[in-house]
């Protein structure tokens, strides 16, 4: 965020569209001078000389719009993304620990505002319902936006809104709790135009010919005769808009199996503080995981700022854990590593902890004659080392059933636990096949070698010549034609060769002579011990 | 002359209990050569540091390769071993085929990639203090300035501490002061070739540079025998083949392959 544009100067966002330079959104200072989007930048050039322009960024839009999804999560675990500028909460259940669906929605929106964000936002009894309220009500209430580009298209054609924080957020009521279904809302939904059923632009186009321009005047007719004119998608999209069908949402993520959260009359503003409110939280769910006899595998702490960012860290062990302090040691490592540090802000208001993957593990006995466990001394130094380095870096190899060489291995985290299965033992008496190391990708070299397939007897690698002395091949090993489309794919041919100083090298030809490749490269795979 | 043998032998007292105590001969293991063994007293320490240096820069493969022998002669359990993101992007990554090969079990391999120096360090420093350890392969990058006396002293205190073996591998780098119980050269040797001119088992030549216990010059050459996990006397390279495809002039003695003192290699 944060464009470098003064607020009240008008500025743009343009995007590439079908080979021009087109507005994707514009602020509200170009708003009111009638810029929207879809003008081309050169028209608007030309109105305005000193418009500001930035290019759109849309994948810095849905980072923005997770990280504020993040932060919603304060509200309910059931966020979904309305993309690209929409979020969609399903606050039932939740709405009286904030004193009202209002009050609620005031909190979310001032968070908002406090970033910048120009909100748009409704409830609804459907998600779909409330998607349509906030983006197609005829008055949306404008406010300005600071450094983000807002817009909400004019005039008779869909409105499009752009890199705006609409929010949208929805109560499902249930008929055990809740206030009555809103008349207000089902009369502001009658109101709304017909592009809010998101048809395509003509069948919305021949809707208004036929004089249906309001959902009302829909909704009050026979569906039937809906369907038959238009199909069944618009008959169900009317439906889900109107109230009638509710689709429940998918939130981001998935319920974890335990959380707890303790909120803060003032904020905090010291990471260490908050953190030890986590080591408290932690040894609940400790409490909590042991009468259930279960260990958590991953956990993760969110800090909630008063600001409404919210930073999570995560860590994961190999096996199931109940140890506060270990855990607290993992989150410890995690903070060290953070490329940029852990910023309170004006303090955090909220933590949260949650482990979102639990396994069963038996309650601990002390053995008898005294003595600390040691046996997961191991298991500790992995999760110690894949929390610090990154799980990718602490690995473990496992063979895989191919004949290409760079294939018949995979490594995969050690804290994913141990081997499947075993690997094949090498044949009695030969010499080492396969290298010790392997280059992937494979580096080339230049190589004097006999015409057609001879084994090479010179080759120049890094700069340096090796005369080689020894040479086994040549091992064939096919490409596999079978996956490619077009049959093809070089064969290999694989030799293993010493030089003058005694290393062992494997080098392959790529590409049989004549048939394949008129003048085959050679690669070095690998080296022997 | 009496009083310097006098200071001479206050001064051993002194440094041998700066020293610690001398391992015993259970707590070595064997290289599985009996000539060179005997000459070690038994074999190397267990739960110490041992510094294994590359002759060249081509060596790399053979070092890693010796370490990893080495390590197998320590027995079962895990094998970590610590590597830098240079080093493999350099050296090529590890292939479990081919030290399946070499008669180790990849299963027992954990492999740590470090992003730089100081994470290494770190991560070696954590790994040294796990008793679960069987051995801990540290391969640092090139010069790698940060494995200095105190890191070297820090390793080996705690590797006697938990009986960790740490092998470090040290390839494109010039041996500094260190307080490594052992320190040796290893470079690769040609191998006895089978028929038809192929590729023998792999062989290496190591040179003991340094050793806590006042041995040096020893030199041996080494063929891995994978079935018996075991060091072998190495066939002389060459046969059947000219002698000029052996080593270059002045790289080591042909005829002279086993252990041997080479003191005046070293004083040299």
């Amino acid at each position: 965020m944060g464009s470098g544009f003064p607020p009240e100067a008008p500025f743009v966002l343009v995007e590439k569209l079908k080979g021009a330079m087109r507005l994707a959104a514009v602020s509200r200072a170009a708003l009111e001078l009638g810029f929207g989007p879809g003008l081309s930048l050169a028209d608007a050039r030309a109105r305005l000389p000193d418009l500001g322009v930035a290019d759109l960024d849309r994948r810095a839009d849905t980072a923005w719009l997770e990280r504020i999804a993040d932060g919603c999560d304060r509200y309910t675990p059931m966020v979904a993304l309305d993309p690209p500028d929409g979020l969609i909460l399903d606050i039932s259940g939740c709405v009286h620990l904030f004193g009202g669906e209002a009050a609620l929605r005031g909190d979310l929106v001032a968070r908002l505002e406090r970033l910048g964000m120009t909100v748009l936002s409704a409830i609804a009894d459907t998600p779909d319902a409330a998607h349509a309220l906030a983006r197609y009500s005829p008055n949306p209430p404008y406010r300005a936006a600071m450094g983000r580009g807002t817009v909400e298209g004019g005039g008779g054609v869909s409105p499009t809104m752009a890199n705006a924080g609409g929010e949208v957020a929805k109560p499902i009521h249930h008929a055990a709790h809740g206030p009555p279904p809103h008349a207000l809302h089902r009369e502001d939904l009658s109101r709304l135009p017909v592009e809010a059923l998101e048809l395509d632009p003509e069948e919305a186009v021949a809707l208004r010919r036929a004089g249906l321009r309001r959902l009302g005047d829909l909704s009050s007719r026979p569906s039937q005769i809906l369907a038959a004119r238009f199909g069944d998608v618009a008959s169900e999209r009317l439906a889900r808009v109107a109230g009638g069908c509710d689709i429940r949402i998918t939130p981001r993520r998935a319920e974890p199996a335990l959380r707890l959260e303790r909120r803060f009359a003032e904020p905090i503003g010291r990471t260490e503080a908050a953190f030890a409110a986590i080591a408290e939280l932690l040894g609940e769910a400790v409490r909590r995981m042991e009468e259930a006899h279960h260990g958590g595998r991953r956990f993760e702490a969110q800090l909630f700022r008063t600001d409404g960012l919210v930073r999570s860290l995560r860590v994961e062990t190999g096996l199931p854990v109940r140890d506060v302090a270990l855990v607290m040691r993992l989150f410890d490592e995690r903070l060290d590593t953070l490329a940029d540090p852990v910023d309170p802000g004006f303090g955090f208001d909220l933590v949260r902890l949650s482990v979102p993957r639990c396994e069963p593990l038996a309650p601990l006995q002390l053995p008898l004659e005294g003595g600390a466990l040691a046996e997961d001394e191991l298991a500790q130094l992995l999760d110690r080392l894949s929390t610090r380095l990154g799980r990718n870096r602490v690995r473990r190899l496992g063979p895989r059933d191919s004949h290409i060489p760079e294939q018949a291995v995979f490594a995969f985290p050690a804290i994913e636990g141990g081997p499947a299965e075993d690997w094949p033992a090498p044949e009695p008496g030969e010499p080492p096949l396969r290298p010790t190391h392997l280059f992937d990708p494979p580096q080339p070299i230049e190589v004097v070698a006999g015409v057609p397939d001879g084994p090479p007897q010179r080759f120049r690698w890094r700069q340096q010549l090796h005369e080689v002395t020894l040479a086994e091949g040549p091992e064939r090993i096919g490409s596999l034609w079978w996956r490619r489309a077009d049959n093809g794919g070089l064969a290999r041919d694989y030799y293993r060769v010493e030089d003058r100083l005694g290393r062992r090298f494997w080098l392959f030809r790529h590409g049989l002579y004549g048939r394949e490749a008129v003048n085959p490269a050679w690669y070095i795979h690998g080296l022997f011990a | 002359m009496n009083e310097s043998r006098n200071t001479l032998a206050a001064l051993r007292s002194r440094i041998g209990a700066i020293e610690g105590p001398k391992p015993s001969p259970a707590e070595r293991f064997a290289l599985g050569l009996p000539s060179l063994d005997a000459q070690l007293g038994g074999g190397l320490p267990r739960g110490r540091l041992h510094e294994l240096f590359a002759a060249g820069a081509g060596d790399r493969a053979a070092l890693a390769g010796a370490g990893l022998m080495l390590a197998m002669r320590l027995g079962e359990g895990p094998l970590l071993w610590l590597r830098q993101d240079s080093a493999v992007r350099a050296g090529g990554r590890l292939y479990g085929p081919g030290l399946a090969d070499l008669g180790f079990d990849p299963a027992r391999l954990i492999e740590v990639v470090a992003p730089d120096e100081a994470g290494l360090l770190r991560a070696a420093g954590d790994a040294v203090r796990c008793a679960q350890v069987a051995a801990v392969l540290i391969e640092p990058w090139k010069a790698a300035r940060g494995f200095d006396l105190t890191v070297s002293r820090r390793l080996s205190v705690a590797a006697e501490k938990s009986g960790v073996t740490v092998l470090l591998l040290r390839a494109e780098a010039e041996p500094g002061p260190s307080a490594a119980y052992s320190r040796w050269q290893v470079r690769s040797l040609a191998s006895a070739a089978f028929e038809a001119g192929a590729p023998g088992h792999p062989a290496v030549e190591i040179i003991l540079l340094r050793h806590r216990g006042g041995l040096a010059g020893l030199r041996a050459c080494l063929e891995w025998n994978r079935e018996e996990h075991v060091f072998r006397e190495a066939a002389l390279s060459g046969t059947g083949f000219p002698l000029s495809a052996g080593r270059p002039a002045g790289a080591g003695d042909q005829d002279g392959c086993g252990p041997e003192q080479l003191g005046e290699r070293l004083s040299a």
